[in-house]
């Protein structure tokens, strides 16, 4: 690519940087407040960093309602929907990817229609047929449907990953007299275990980061998760940011420590969701 | 660190060369193992569809059996005898009307800054996708903080730089606009898709243009613009379909209010379901957003055959 110009790449290095300060800014400023004295939270004009490291908001803000609770919570309900996810969503872009039956591609093409579905034209159905089994207010509502394909991009990630896999593979395994269920575990899956990874770490954070589903299944104290258990927070904290803000650093650092420790997966992960061309 | 997907090359090559068969005897096992989304697809989205449709008919409120009553739903929303039905439309046509195409065109450009050749550029792309992964619920909250209309820090700096503050959640002229704002804070994944697609466009294109003693102008107008079409119209279609589904921040910034200035469509359906259980005035409340969307994706799926491209089809593009 062509080298810039001065005046191009400071005007250019200006902007991103001003992008930068937006899209951060935010996130410091809450870790900042997570760590001030409520003395020292209104006070004017505001310092930039406070004058001491003031931990004791966390220990304050964590006892205030069983966040630990809420913590084990929303890891079962997030460790249970990756497995689901990473198992059933790999078993079925096997299907639409390396098998060959009549009609295959229709009828993916007919469940990717699923994508654009909102939940929220579902979600009273669903409620009712929880309801129904008297499932309600359990963790099977938000962690069942990963069991059942775990959504339709998971396996559209995985599928386009899989048809990129040499045919000849499994066609030598086949001839070997491999089963398909052989194929798929040990030839297939060790190969897309990059966009296992993928798959696993959009679940991860889907899940743990998802409001919706918690509040419409989730009705008493002892089995709110983390997001329902920060509003819960907001309710009665109105005033006190600097512990709303320690709740809520704490809610946030798994996904941030995700995100950090495996940047480069999530960003290829969305441009591998095949726009490209 | 790349940031193209390492599918190795010689890898696709084989594939196209592969001759294919048709092989019905897989038919069982194909659907044996497809089984779990198909049931799934079934149990969770095809069923519930038909069901919210005929609760739509119905007065219900889980205790009881669904009482049918015709198109009364209905005519409750679209005769204003529900006072929040309008209110919820105009602050949704509102909200969505300008965050989607304003957004676009911010990604869009924020894609082209990312993708020049520059020192830290991973860095910075790193940098702009971040704010995707924070939770929304917690974002918001983040920025409830910011926003404070007396202690905030926004308005502080405004103050410092003696312009105008605003009381941004807080009233109904700027609670739109705030959350406009707000969006804007998390177009990472739109601006992730727009580089992949710029990444796509073959540099030849643009040495034509230099050839011709073209300038940046000249090649985003003829070049990058005309090549990404497909792209910025999938994002655009796609940001529509989510911002109609935007739940988490007016639900923990604003809860509709002031004055059900930010009450937004899936809000109000939620309220009505979940807060008032009316659950068949909810049903009706969701058909009519099944509708919108199913107006955008017809027109996306028209479209899509030239959009979407498996890289291991060997198809024609």
């Amino acid at each position: 690519m062509r080298k810039l110009s001065f005046l191009n790449k400071t005007i250019l290095y200006a902007l991103l940087v001003a992008g930068s300060v937006f899209c951060l800014f935010p996130i410091l400023w809450m870790l900042r407040t997570s760590i001030i004295e409520m003395g020292e939270l209104f006070q004017n004009p505001p310092k930039l960093l406070p004058s001491h490291w003031y931990m004791d908001n966390f220990k304050q803000a964590l006892s205030a309602y069983p966040f630990g609770r809420f913590f084990m919570n929303s890891a079962i309900i997030t460790g249970g929907a990756v497995a689901g996810v990473l198992l059933t969503s790999s078993i079925c872009a096997y299907s639409f990817s390396r098998m060959e039956w009549p009609g295959r591609d229709k009828v993916f093409g007919f469940i990717l229609t699923g994508l654009m579905i909102p939940f929220f034209v579902v979600m009273i159905p669903q409620f009712v047929f929880w309801k129904s089994l008297h499932l309600t207010d359990t963790f099977v509502p938000l962690i069942a449907p990963a069991w059942f394909g775990g959504g339709v991009f998971n396996i559209f990630l995985l599928r386009q990953f899989f048809m990129s896999i040499p045919r000849e593979l499994d066609e030598a395994a086949k001839v070997d007299g491999c089963s398909h269920f052989r194929i798929y575990w040990q030839i297939i899956l060790p190969i897309g275990k990059q966009a296992l990874i993928v798959v696993g770490l959009l679940t991860f954070l889907t899940n743990w980061n998802d409001y919706l589903g918690p509040l419409a299944f989730i009705t008493s104290e002892k089995n709110y998760t983390l997001m329902q258990g920060l509003t819960l927070f907001q309710g009665s904290y109105t005033a006190q940011w600097n512990l709303m803000m320690a709740a809520t650093s704490v809610i946030v650092i798994p996904s941030l420590l995700v995100f950090l420790i495996a940047q480069r997966y999530f960003i290829e992960g969305i441009a591998m969701t095949g726009i490209k061309g | 660190m790349k940031t193209e997907w390492t599918i190795p090359r010689t890898l696709s090559r084989h594939k196209s060369a592969n001759v294919r068969k048709k092989r019905p005897k897989d038919l069982v096992y194909g659907l044996l193992f497809a089984s779990p989304v198909l049931l799934g697809y079934l149990i969770f989205v095809i069923i519930p569809i038909f069901v919210t449709i005929f609760l739509s008919f119905t007065k219900y409120n889980v205790g009881k059996p669904p009482e049918f009553i015709g198109l009364d739903n209905y005519k409750n929303l679209f005769s204003g005898a529900d006072p929040f039905f309008y209110p919820a439309v105009k602050a949704t046509v509102y909200y969505v009307g300008v965050s989607v195409p304003l957004g676009i065109i911010l990604s869009f450009f924020a894609a082209i800054l990312l993708n020049q050749n520059i020192r830290g550029r991973t860095i910075f792309r790193s940098i702009f996708y971040l704010p995707v992964i924070i939770p929304l619920a917690a974002s918001s909250m983040v920025w409830l903080w910011l926003l404070q209309p007396d202690f905030g820090i926004v308005n502080y700096a405004l103050q410092t730089l003696h312009l105008p503050t605003s009381k941004w959640l807080g009233e109904t002229a700027s609670v739109i606009p705030t959350l406009i704002l707000f969006s804007f804070w998390t177009l990472g994944n739109t601006i992730v898709i727009f580089l992949a697609g710029l990444q796509g466009i073959p540099s030849h294109l643009y040495e034509a243009i230099e050839i011709d003693g073209g300038n940046s102008f000249h090649k985003l107008i003829y070049v990058t613009i005309p090549m990404s079409s497909p792209i910025i119209f999938f994002n655009t279609v796609i940001a529509f379909i989510n911002g109609f589904q935007t739940f988490v921040q007016p639900a923990v910034m604003t809860q509709g209010g002031p004055s059900n200035a930010s009450l937004l469509y899936v809000l109000y359906l939620f309220n009505e379901g979940f807060k008032f259980s009316r659950m068949g005035s909810a049903s009706s409340i969701s058909v009519l957003l099944f509708l919108v969307v199913i107006v955008f994706t017809v027109v996306l799926f028209a479209f899509s055959k030239s959009l979407v491209y498996y890289e291991g089809q060997g198809s024609k593009k």
